[in-house]
């Protein structure tokens, strides 16, 4: 089965076009992945700054991990819940949806980057826990934390416009070999 | 809440910025995204203070010196919040005028500015929270409550 027969059937199933038509449910959910995405958003940005050495530079970077890393978990596993809702409403526009494909991307390198940091550079964080500016791995982790989220939420925002859309066509080439578009088919 | 006339909002809208932003694809969408990345350090400046008063999260620091890291980037972060919202709303003034989810949002704005930069910040720097911690969650609820509305107004102008 690929992705576009999956999200096609997924677009048939009772539930997401019953959230998609709803005239609250839509929203209610979308304001949960806005909300959610501010207690992660936040408080990672946070802890990032802590690893620039920018905010907090008395506060142990262990410390600031344990307490924190709680509320951005919990507000991550909201968020992808809410988000697969969003998707699950309006599947195959969103699959096909230029922004959305750079967004999970994004998403996947930004995990590969917390990979990295947890597995390399905060294992020996105990060397460094109470340093004011964290050595040079630990910025490099926490500024490029702050450059994917960042991109993360434009692209996420920038779903909804509808600009390199399947049916807005023509498009250039590039766009459609990029958003899975075949211009003479239809892809509703 | 003193409504301003119509008048006002339609003139704000056809401001050479307001036609600007309506009349451009792109930059309503870039203005927005910068929105909101904005609130998202709103909410993380605002959190790591509140959460402390309500007992979680960095709970062995002081909440006065807390509140004292996290001032700069509240006031930064508004900063850009504010001028971004500007920008938005003089692209839809008029629309934004019959929102009543907008009105939600201005009067919350107003009152959790208030509060944060009076009540707030003088129970946090006069370590008066420390000693009363029934109150410190009080305050602690009422400020996220506040801008629960400022987003959640702003959220909701959209749905309109």
């Amino acid at each position: 089965m690929s992705l576009l027969s999956f999200v096609k059937w997924l677009s048939t199933c009772s539930w997401s076009i019953n959230l998609h038509e709803s005239q609250y449910a839509y929203p209610i959910v979308e304001s949960i992945h806005v909300w959610t995405l501010c207690v992660f958003f936040g408080l990672a940005v946070l802890f990032d700054f802590r690893l620039l050495g920018w905010t907090m530079r008395r506060v142990p970077v262990s410390e600031m991990s344990r307490r924190l890393l709680p509320w951005t978990v919990g507000g991550f596993i909201v968020m992808v819940i809410s988000g697969m809702l969003l998707f699950s409403a309006i599947p195959v526009r969103t699959y096909q949806n230029i922004f959305f494909r750079f967004k999970m991307l994004l998403l996947l390198l930004a995990g590969i980057n917390i990979w990295i940091f947890h597995s390399k550079v905060y294992r020996r964080v105990e060397t460094w826990d109470r340093d004011a500016a964290p050595p040079r791995a630990a910025k490099i982790a926490g500024a490029l934390s702050l450059v994917l989220w960042i991109a993360i939420i434009v692209s996420g925002r920038m779903i909804a416009y509808n600009w390199f859309d399947c049916d807005r066509q023509p498009q250039p080439a590039v766009i459609n070999s990029l958003t899975g578009c075949v211009p003479s088919a239809t892809n509703d | 809440m003193i409504s301003l006339p119509l008048s006002f909002f339609k003139w704000c809208e056809q401001g050479r910025i307001g036609t600007g932003i309506r009349e451009s694809t792109w930059m309503f969408p870039v203005i927005e995204a910068i929105h909101l990345i904005g609130l998202g350090l709103v909410a993380g400046s605002v959190l790591v203070v509140d959460l402390r008063l309500l007992g979680f999260g960095l709970v062995r620091q002081p909440a006065d010196q807390l509140a004292d890291e996290a001032e700069p980037w509240l006031i930064g972060s508004v900063t850009l919040m504010i001028a971004t919202g500007t920008l938005l709303f003089l692209s839809e003034a008029t629309k934004c005028y019959y929102s009543w989810p907008f009105w939600v949002k201005m009067t919350c704005l107003f009152l959790v500015l208030l509060f944060t930069f009076t009540v707030r910040r003088y129970a946090i720097r006069t370590k008066w929270t420390a000693g009363h911690p029934a109150l410190a969650k009080v305050i602690a609820l009422i400020s996220l409550g506040l801008w629960f509305g400022v987003g959640w107004g702003g959220r909701w102008i959209g749905f309109n």
